[in-house]
């Protein structure tokens, strides 16, 4: 019995080793949870390109914090694709990332997207602003801000919600307080919270629009409510320090700003950041929409809304009940 | 007597409600539509590289494990030493542990801040056969142990004064005697390698095509609303594991069976 | 043998002094690389007991512990009905279903959960939905740990003396009196260490559970659930911290089982 284990494990190897060695250039993308269909078609588009024609490439998706995380613990990666700034910027403090990656015409971002209400077919709730979401009995379902980018997304648009109509910084906290009693589960990713949605929980997912396109792409009967007062999300995405090929992953960063690939995320239901991309597509705008400048900029809110022991939703998780 | 049957009935009906029926159910929603769609499924590219890493993670940890654990027996059994039943104890450490647990030890030190830092090892398929390996540990030992204890000396020590060498009194003597206790325990430290999830969880870095597991690649089809992807692919497991379950019915030690 | 070994005789060499070191040596390199280099970095960079100590991970814990307790339980009763069953009952397919009792030790847990996600959670062809509840988590724990005591009791009870239940009989015993006084001292040992086996497996079970419980803190979320939060929110030496103390729990808990079956088993000694 060893010696067939033995004969399986030789077999095997060498099959592994051939694979590592097919095309020239490998490049590792890691990246959060919901672009992964954007980016195998994105992938695919790129290499049909000149430069993207000998390179392959490696892909790894999950919750925005805990890839960032693990680049950050030693996941390899040439390219990372995170679904906010702070998640590349904690990867500069390690000088895996430079620290003038967003110093471009995009400021380092690749899409945006706006926070969305999911609701069930017929919106049964009437759900359409941030108060109504503490109407007795809702049900909300966010992932945990620990690891998900969105559900950051998701408390930073609450938030700013809540100044928009009128309330003080200290008024608005209280309502994040307020709303996450509302919330029956926390998930670990953005693409997690939309399986638990769609299994039958809750009254509401707070999603990025573009999870909510895809899942209506995916035939599930879900429609989606833009509040009025959202935030304005931006994706952003750099090239690591530890590359190994560092000028084929800046190729594929040119190749995403341009007007074909930009058009291939807007297909995916993401905001364009080039003009003319989402001709023909519909991404309605809202009157007060905001973006994360007006809640105070991200390192200022990472620490005061995030640090895991000490920030707001730390504190607000933490308290028994939920 | 009613006893006799309302004890049968509850005892098959318990089996069946927990084990058979959602088993069954399963294989069932695979094929629902027929082969076609199932065989798509498991042959699709990612699926293939799930497997493959899979079986590359189980090639390392059963023969590395299986060569450990016959020497850790004869260590335990034979050559009694100070702290033989401390090492007893450790090699029974990985089934009383979380998966969980396990993985995160083993980023705590092969960590970028870790002691053992700085290597590829987590987020990497290293990583992640140190995990397969660790959960899968003890099975050869427990297997051999009872045996050598049973089998005695006598023969050995019998050998060793007609001037046989160490190895040759195994291979000649030993072997034989532990043969089938070993493959039981292959087979076991097989079937526990395979089906390993919470450890590997922890070290992947979630790299499709490299550091996905088949059991990693059945979470995530299931969370990626492909449900053909991941009952199929459950199938495959759950095929493996039948496997498994008959060749552990052949080989199983004589006094539990009837 | 000895015929052979006759054969090639050689004059007696010294008793083999390399083998039993190299095989110490080997072995306790072995462990020590995999598994105590691991666990002394967890106990070491454990910190952060608020990790543990929290409500969260306290309304965790509790719940694991519960479940666990409650899973041993029943599969006291269950497992040694099935086992009962298997020794002393004979019906036609039995040599499978002895067979199935050991399907869990071969079925990756993801794939126990999935099945019964399938079966018994939101798409339930049979009407029932434990998913997001804490039923769900005790069907995923019953299901992993189904064959510790069946396989405990078994060979006990195919050991067992027929003749004291047929005196017992004789005397006029009815069948729970013979099964109480007689049968049931004798398993129960091994009944105690299934039970002991069942909850170590429960207690740290993540697989069989992760789909099926939704993880809603406070209500359905395990210890192992919440240690896994723990890492992926950045902060593994919490993690850690949590860890010890569950390790600390469950050997409480052992220790507390291994107790009771020696006072249980004291009319033997």
């Amino acid at each position: 019995m060893r010696r067939i284990s033995l004969a399986l494990l030789v077999v095997l190897i060498f099959p592994a080793l051939a694979a590592g060695a097919s095309r020239d250039v490998k490049l590792t993308l890691v990246a959060y949870s919901t672009p992964k269909e954007a980016y195998g078609q994105l992938i695919q588009a790129f290499q049909k390109t000149a430069a993207g024609k000998d390179v392959s490439f490696s892909q790894s998706y999950g919750a925005s914090g805990e890839q960032s995380r693990a680049v950050a613990a030693g996941l390899d990666a040439d390219i990372v694709a995170f679904s906010l700034a702070p998640d590349i910027s904690s990867l500069v403090q390690k000088k895996l990332v430079a620290s003038n990656w967003s110093k471009d015409k995009w400021g380092g971002m690749v899409a945006r997207s706006v926070v969305v209400f999911v609701v069930r077919d017929g919106n049964p709730k009437k759900l359409r602003t941030w108060s109504d979401l503490l109407k007795p009995g809702v049900q909300v379902i966010t992932p945990t801000p620990f690891t998900s980018g969105g559900a950051r997304w998701n408390v930073m648009a609450a938030y700013g919600g809540a100044l928009r109509a009128g309330k003080s910084p200290k008024q608005a906290i209280d309502y994040l307080g307020k709303l996450w009693k509302h919330v029956v589960a926390q998930p670990t990713s953005a693409r997690e919270g939309l399986q638990t949605f769609l299994s039958g929980r809750g009254d509401v997912f707070l999603a990025y629009e573009n999870e909510a396109l895809f899942a209506q792409k995916k035939g599930q009967s879900v429609q989606f409510v833009i509040p009025k007062a959202t935030i304005l999300i931006e994706n952003p995405i750099a090239v690591t320090t530890t590359s190994k090929n560092r000028a084929q992953a800046r190729a594929f960063l040119k190749y995403l700003r341009t007007l074909p690939a930009q058009r291939i995320f807007a297909q995916n239901g993401y905001r364009p950041v080039v003009k003319g991309a989402a001709r023909g597509l519909s991404f309605p705008n809202r009157t007060q929409l905001f973006t994360i400048k007006y809640v105070g900029g991200w390192p200022q809110v990472e620490k005061k809304f995030f640090d895991p022991r000490t920030g707001v939703m730390a504190r607000i998780q933490g308290s028994s009940g939920g | 007597m009613i006893g006799k049957y309302a004890l049968r009935f509850v005892a098959l009906g318990y089996l069946a409600v927990l084990l058979v029926a959602p088993v069954s159910y399963v294989f069932w929603r695979t094929f629902e539509h027929g082969f076609g769609p199932a065989w798509d499924a498991v042959t699709a590219p990612d699926a293939l590289h799930a497997l493959k890493v899979t079986l590359i993670l189980t090639a390392i940890a059963v023969p590395a494990n299986t060569i450990f654990g016959v020497l850790c027996a004869l260590a335990i059994v034979r050559y009694r030493f100070p702290g033989s039943g401390i090492v007893n104890a450790v090699v029974d450490l990985p089934l009383a542990l979380s998966p969980v647990v396990v993985g995160l030890a083993l980023l705590l030190l092969y960590g970028r801040e870790g002691w053992l830092g700085g290597h590829r090892v987590v987020f990497a398929l290293p990583g992640m056969v140190l995990a397969t390996i660790f959960v899968s540990l003890p099975f050869v030992v427990r297997e051999v142990v009872p045996v050598l204890r049973e089998i005695g000396t006598e023969q050995e020590q019998a050998a060793a004064t007609l001037g046989a060498s160490a190895f040759q009194t195994f291979r000649r003597v030993t072997w034989p005697a532990i043969r089938w206790a070993t493959a039981y325990g292959v087979v076991l430290t097989t079937a526990r390698a395979l089906g390993e999830f919470g450890a590997v969880s922890v070290v992947s870095g979630r790299i499709t095509g490299e550091t996905q597991s088949l059991t990693l690649y059945v979470q995530d089809r299931y969370q990626s609303f492909d449900e053909v992807g991941a009952y199929a692919s459950a199938v495959v497991l759950a095929l493996i594991a039948v496997a498994t379950l008959i060749l552990m019915t052949r080989l199983k030690p004589k006094e539990e069976t009837r | 043998m000895a015929a052979r070994a006759a054969v090639a005789l050689p004059a007696p060499k010294a008793r083999r002094p390399l083998a039993p070191g190299l095989a110490v040596g080997l072995s306790t390199l072995y462990l020590s690389v995999i598994v105590l280099l691991p666990l002394a970095a967890l106990s070491w960079r454990a910190h952060g007991w608020d990790a543990i100590t929290n409500d969260q991970a306290v309304s965790s814990l509790r719940l694991t512990v519960l479940a666990s307790l409650v899973v041993a339980l029943v599969n006291a009763l269950a497992g040694t009905a099935i086992a009962w069953t298997l020794v002393r009952d004979r019906f036609p397919g039995q040599g499978i279903v002895n067979a199935l009792v050991d399907l869990p030790f071969a079925l990756p847990t993801i794939v126990a959960g999935l099945t019964l996600l399938a079966l018994y959670g939101p798409r339930s062809p049979v009407g029932v939905n434990a998913a997001f509840t804490r039923w769900g988590i005790l069907l995923a724990l019953l299901f992993v740990t189904l064959p510790f005591v069946v396989r405990t009791v078994q060979p006990v009870l195919l050991e067992l003396d027929r003749e004291m239940e047929d005196a017992a009989a004789s005397l006029g015993a009815g069948k729970v009196a013979t099964f109480r006084r007689v049968i049931l001292p004798n398993i129960l040992p091994a009944i105690l260490s299934g039970v002991a086996l069942a909850f170590a497996r429960a207690v740290g079970e993540f697989g069989a559970v992760v789909l099926i419980s939704g993880n809603l803190p406070f209500k359905t979320e395990v210890v192992s659930v919440y240690v896994f939060g723990r890492i992926e929110s950045g902060d593994p030496g919490g993690a850690a911290a949590a860890s010890v103390v569950i390790l600390a729990i469950s050997f409480g808990v052992l220790l507390a089982i291994g107790g009771v079956r020696r006072l249980a088993t004291r009319h033997d000694r």
